[in-house]
């Protein structure tokens, strides 16, 4: 138990590290625009007084050194700084975009689990058709990207059914069965690349653990085979699919920036598209900001939670 | 001469029906082919000039003069395809080849030489790992600005650590074996070593590799370029297509159809090439 401890306690104190690294990429960006961010910032017709008063305000003004310092300060007390085109204060900006982020990221995780796990059970047991099946999604899911799909959903449920929404947004608190209305194609969009590769994890999860001989030792004594999947497979080949969630966590925040552009959805990833389009700094690191926190913390909880499925993760061993 | 006994070959795909990997490389080779010889001679096939405009011609459907039909501004669907096909191809192979340029030295000087030299390379590498793809290349392009040369730049530095580490586990291999000691021990400087027997017994994995990132660099050039954030018009590209036509996607879906179903092709063929690949040069399974 001790180990176990020690290890969330060394990758606990791994995250600050990642937080700095990160931290630091994000401060980078609005130093290191060609030329003058201030004037690609403002346009060209800004006075040179309006050019420094935001210069100050940035604090681009100081010392590198101390520029970093006021800002991941001001960060640490909450501060986020506000945009530069709706001068709104970035931190209530981000409070209204963020649900919609997870909202969107949450229930498409969710979908591609229940349908990805099931189906690479199925398809790492099944016989030779479910095999073929199962091949055939997992190639479609990772070779149609994930925003012609959606237009593809888009023109099928919303153009020739006409029997969901094609694009827009309502918060859930509002009316949650028109939120979800909106959310279904997109959800569909994002869900079903993920889908395919969770499916092709567990199906080479559970099909590698089913070649060990105490699975043949299990069939030998007459335990059924659905015992032997979920009360056996499943359980040995949980660490690599919770990984590979994990891992898929930040291709979904990658993909929600396209998705939610797309279905006009007013999460993070849109906030930073609009942001660069309209060079508005400050937001763009904010969004960035968010984005990557998610999933460095992503990350580490599936780190904690695959020392607690396979305990000799934590002595430095593990599968 | 070569290591005597190989393990068993270990597919990534346990549990999924086997093919022949030749009727992988086959098909992908086709595909990649075709799509080349189109991109490559997009001057003499296209029907029309990608970027005229023709007001008579706006959302016009697919007829036998305009196969594909044409877009918002009446230009052909078809033209535009077959150029953006060259954008699209240009950018993603040439990201890819550059990241292969950087990747396989390092990797090669990590694997080879280990200690500080791995750690040092390998842990700098590690700190573009640890954040998402496509944030990387949004963060990158917000801060040199959209195009197509600076996504072609952004998809090179997100995979370097992924190609620079396979190359790095290929040479750890190779490095092993009795030959490349025997060669040291005639007298053979580091560099020969490495150049003559390390480097081109270590390749096959890192190649392989480099084919499905290409299917990845593609996507990731399209959403890109939808975002517009790739290539910028009126230059064609194929996602920029798909973010033109999504406000008319109803009337004339196959302004969106077709390009498309265009980079799904294109994607399956570096797909299957690089399955195919992987069960000739990667049987141990180095490149996962």
């Amino acid at each position: 138990m001790s180990r176990q401890l020690g290890f969330i306690l060394r990758r606990l104190l791994l995250t600050i590290p990642m937080l700095f690294v990160m931290s630091v990429v994000v401060f980078l960006i609005i130093r290191l625009v060609p030329g003058d961010p201030v004037r690609t910032m403002l346009g060209f017709r800004a006075t040179d007084a309006n050019v420094a008063e935001l210069r100050h305000r940035l604090g681009l003004d100081q010392s590198l050194l101390d520029q970093y310092l006021g800002w991941a300060g001001a960060l640490l007390r909450g501060d986020l700084g506000k945009d530069i085109v709706s001068h709104a204060p970035l931190a209530q900006l981000l409070a209204q975009r963020l649900p919609v982020t997870f909202e969107l990221t949450g229930l498409s995780m969710l979908l591609a689990v229940l349908v990805g796990v099931p189906l690479g059970v199925r398809a790492a047991t099944g016989g030779r058709w479910v095999k073929r099946l199962t091949e055939a999604f997992v190639i479609f899911g990772i070779s149609v990207p994930d925003f012609w799909l959606g237009i593809m959903l888009v023109l099928i449920f919303a153009g020739t059914l006409v029997i969901l929404p094609p694009s827009g947004y309502v918060p859930f608190a509002t009316d949650p069965v028109g939120n979800l209305r909106y959310m279904v194609l997109p959800v569909l969009t994002l869900a079903t690349g993920e889908a395919a590769y969770i499916l092709r994890t567990t199906r080479g999860a559970v099909g590698s653990v089913m070649n060990r001989p105490f699975i043949t030792f299990l069939r030998a004594k007459g335990i059924g085979t659905r015992r032997i999947i979920f009360g056996h497979a499943l359980r040995n080949a949980g660490p690599s699919i919770v990984t590979v969630i994990g891992i898929q966590v930040g291709v979904l925040l990658g993909g929600a920036i396209i998705i939610e552009t797309m279905f006009a959805l007013p999460g993070v990833g849109r906030l930073v598209v609009t942001g660069i389009n309209q060079r508005n700094y400050p937001t763009v690191q904010v969004g960035i900001l968010a984005i990557a926190t998610i999933f460095i913390v992503v990350s580490l909880i599936t780190d904690l939670i695959v020392a607690w499925l396979d305990p000799r993760v934590a002595d430095g061993g593990g599968t | 001469m070569t290591s005597t006994a190989n393990p068993p070959a270990k597919s990534l795909e346990v549990g999924a029906p086997r093919r022949a990997p030749s009727r992988f490389i086959l098909l992908g080779s086709l595909i990649l082919a075709f799509l080349a010889l189109v991109a490559i001679a997009a001057p003499l096939i296209a029907p029309h000039d990608p970027e005229s405009v023709d007001v008579h011609r706006v959302l016009g459907a697919p007829d036998l003069q305009h196969p594909f039909g044409s877009d918002v501004l009446g230009r052909d669907v078809a033209s535009r395809i077959i150029y953006g096909l060259r954008a699209s191809l240009l950018v993603s192979v040439s990201a890819v080849l550059a990241s292969l340029i950087l990747a396989v030295p390092l990797g090669l000087l990590a694997g080879y030489f280990g200690r500080w030299v791995d750690s040092t390379i390998s842990r700098t590498l590690d700190l573009i790992l640890v954040f998402p793809a496509m944030l990387l290349a949004v963060t990158f392009i917000a801060i040199l600005g959209p195009g197509s040369v600076i996504a072609a730049l952004a998809i090179a530095v997100i995979y370097l650590p992924i190609l620079a580490r396979v190359m790095r586990t290929s040479t750890l291999i190779v490095a092993r074996n009795d030959y490349v000691a025997g060669s040291r021990a005639r007298g053979a400087s580091h560099l020969r070593v490495l150049v003559t027997h390390v480097a081109p017994n270590a390749f096959g994995p890192v190649i392989v590799q480099a084919s499905v990132l290409s299917a990845f660099a593609l996507q990731l050039e399209a959403g890109l370029s939808f975002l517009g954030l790739g290539t910028q018009p009126p230059t064609p590209s194929l996602g920029g297509m798909l973010a033109d036509g999504r406000e008319v996607l109803i009337q004339a879906p196959w302004v969106e159809i077709f390009p498309g179903l265009v980079i799904v092709i294109a994607v399956l063929g570096f797909t299957f090439l690089g399955e195919g690949l992987r069960r000739i040069f990667d049987p141990r399974g180095v490149g996962e």
